[in-house]
């Protein structure tokens, strides 16, 4: 198991976000978390990429313990984060953002006297075919769309090289275009890394989720299967997507 | 870009390398305008700090008129102990008059010409060092920032007000004579000033502008971009702004020791809460986040200040105060942001001809 969670909870004033007794990811497997507004999702991802801090649990990456490190120190161990409002450098252009992602030293001596070898700008070049921003590179990263921003901060997380990346809602905002082009992305993407995805939109869902579904509900596991299984589970449908999801009807 | 800049480049040069000191030959300048403009030489070097901790890394920190003074108390003190030995005298006269006999522990290294130096430097730096440790592990950012650092200048000006800190007190130092043995009355010595600040601020201006263009750089943008986002690229944010602000502190302190020999004198007044408002005002009107903007604000606005103070006095800070809200509202990126944008609508316009002949 790359990533496997006990007893992991966490409560903000009195309130519990989020008590998940048992998780636990294969390595290159692409999970998609669903669940209602608060069940606790965006938490389990800040939680996991050392946000926020766990009350009790712990959480294993690779067999390492990796609660109560902090974020640099997750980041390192091969954890990547992408958020859900797209987060990117607008005061740099498309090349620099991903040259600071891109995986080297980073310490201030090595950023001091740092010179781009051929091979980091043929993978810069490479990452950003993948996302297709090469006639962007050069541009500024806050002149970009917001689809295009989405991409960017995908690309930026790819290039950290990490064993397991977390997607917060990245079809949010896009247009069905994006999107479908976002799911292919990340359906390629799982070829070389492990993704937990966390999204809202059931189409898109669909498109992604060619493996298990995790529900979460006020913080606690429904339950865990396949989409088709999910989808007709009636306490999903109860609880999660109502009987009048115009979006359900449609699937 | 590149092309823009060699022009601002070869104006400034012009002006301050050639036209000024040969207009002081042909006795067209003044000495004393030479020293004015050397003294502004030192502001200018302490704006370039403020830009890189400020219009680069998004941290405003109101305490650079502090690191400013702890560089100029330094070589005051130096300067003056030697005007002391010269008069014969084991204390500096307000010493005397505070009935302090013998010379404080603290004054004692700066005896030595080397020691001061090396002091001018190191402690700036280390009290940039321990705040910036402090404030930046305790995640302080954005306005409490401002806040804290306004509160610690304060708080310094209030402790070297006092004469029980034997550094004179409200009147601070001053009555010096000579500096590694050249008087500084003399006219010489005042142009050597004049140039040795001119070279400083441009191997200033020369360094930092290796820094922000370097990987070094793009992170400081990144920090001020998205602070969240470069950590979770696994940079380490505190280094990198303790660094800078670190630096910051230096360029203030190393603009504070050339100051003092050009002024003659070094008051707590320097480096009370308007004057880093003001350090911070010269960085905001030039154009922040443009290291061209740095020296040009802090040489402009003090160049204004010498103007309109001779004109009409009162009505300095209304005028300062104008301006400053005008950039606010207007021009965000000061006057560079302006020159900028006019040169950009005239490159378009002579373009807009070339297509139609």
């Amino acid at each position: 198991m790359l990533l496997s969670v006990k007893d992991l909870a966490v409560s903000f004033g009195g309130v519990h976000a989020l008590a998940l007794s048992q998780f636990s990811l294969r390595d290159k497997e692409l999970r998609v978390i669903i669940g209602p507004n608060g069940a606790g999702k965006s938490t389990f991802l800040d939680i996991l990429c050392g946000k926020t801090k766990a009350d009790k649990g712990q959480v294993f990456f690779n067999d390492t313990l990796i609660t109560g490190k902090t974020e640099v120190q997750i980041a390192r161990l091969g954890i990547g984060r992408k958020f859900q409002k797209p987060s990117v450098f607008p005061g740099l252009s498309v090349y620099d953002n991903l040259l600071l992602a891109a995986r080297m030293k980073k310490d201030i001596f090595s950023s001091l006297f740092f010179k781009a070898t051929r091979e980091l700008n043929d993978r810069l070049h490479q990452v950003a075919e993948k996302v297709g921003l090469v006639p962007q590179l050069q541009k500024l990263a806050g002149s970009l769309s917001h689809g295009q921003q989405q991409w960017l901060e995908i690309a930026i997380v790819v290039l950290q090289d990490p064993k397991l990346m977390l997607v917060d809602e990245p079809a949010a905002g896009l247009s069905t275009e994006e999107t479908e082009k976002t799911g292919a992305l990340l359906l390629e993407l799982s070829n070389d890394h492990s993704i937990i995805v966390i999204e809202h939109d059931m189409q898109f869902v669909q498109q992604i989720a060619k493996e298990r579904v995790t529900v979460l509900v006020s913080g606690r596991l429904l339950m865990e299967d396949t989409f088709s299984v999910v989808r007709n589970d009636q306490r999903v449908i109860d609880c999660y997507l109502g009987r009048t999801n115009p979006q359900l009807e449609i699937i | 870009m590149k092309k823009k800049d060699l022009i601002y480049y070869i104006i400034f040069l012009l002006v301050f390398a050639v036209i000024l000191p040969l207009g002081h030959v042909a006795g067209l300048v003044s000495t004393n305008t030479i020293s004015l403009w050397g003294r502004y030489f030192c502001f200018a070097i302490a704006a370039l700090g403020i830009d890189l901790i400020w219009g680069y890394t998004g941290i405003l920190s109101m305490c650079q008129a502090f690191f400013f003074c702890l560089g100029s108390y330094g070589i005051a003190m130096h300067m003056l102990l030697k005007t002391t030995a010269a008069n014969g005298a084991t204390v500096p006269d307000f010493m005397v008059w505070n009935k302090i006999e013998t010379l404080p522990l603290a004054w004692i290294p700066f005896q030595s010409s080397g020691l001061t130096l090396v002091l001018c430097l190191v402690v700036p730096a280390l009290f940039a060092f321990l705040i910036g440790y402090v404030l930046f592990r305790s995640r302080i950012k954005g306005v409490y920032m401002a806040i804290i650092t306004q509160a610690l200048a304060l708080a310094m000006w209030l402790l070297f007000l006092r004469n029980e800190t034997k550094l004179g007190g409200t009147n601070g130092l001053t009555d010096f004579k000579t500096l590694l043995g050249f008087r500084l009355a003399d006219t010489g010595t005042k142009m050597a000033l004049y140039g040795l600040s001119l070279a400083v601020l441009c191997g200033a201006y020369f360094l930092c502008n290796r820094m922000v263009h370097s990987k070094f750089g793009k992170v400081l943008l990144a920090i001020r971009d998205s602070e969240s986002r470069i950590s979770y690229a696994a940079y380490n944010v505190n280094d990198y702004k303790l660094a800078v602000f670190v630096v910051a502190a230096l360029l203030a302190a190393v603009a504070g020791m050339l100051y003092v020999p050009q002024t003659g004198i070094i008051t707590p007044g320097r480096m009370d809460v308007k004057a880093s408002v003001e350090m911070v005002m010269w960085v905001a009107l030039g154009g922040r986040g443009n290291l061209k903007g740095a020296v040009i604000g802090a040489l402009l606005v003090n160049y204004l200040y010498s103007i309109c103070t001779s004109l009409f006095p009162d009505s300095w800070l209304y005028i300062l105060g104008f301006f400053f809200v005008i950039t606010v509202l207007f021009f965000d990126k000061g006057l560079v942001g302006v020159v900028d944008m006019a040169w950009q609508k005239w490159t378009a316009y002579k373009l807009r001809r070339a297509a139609i002949s």
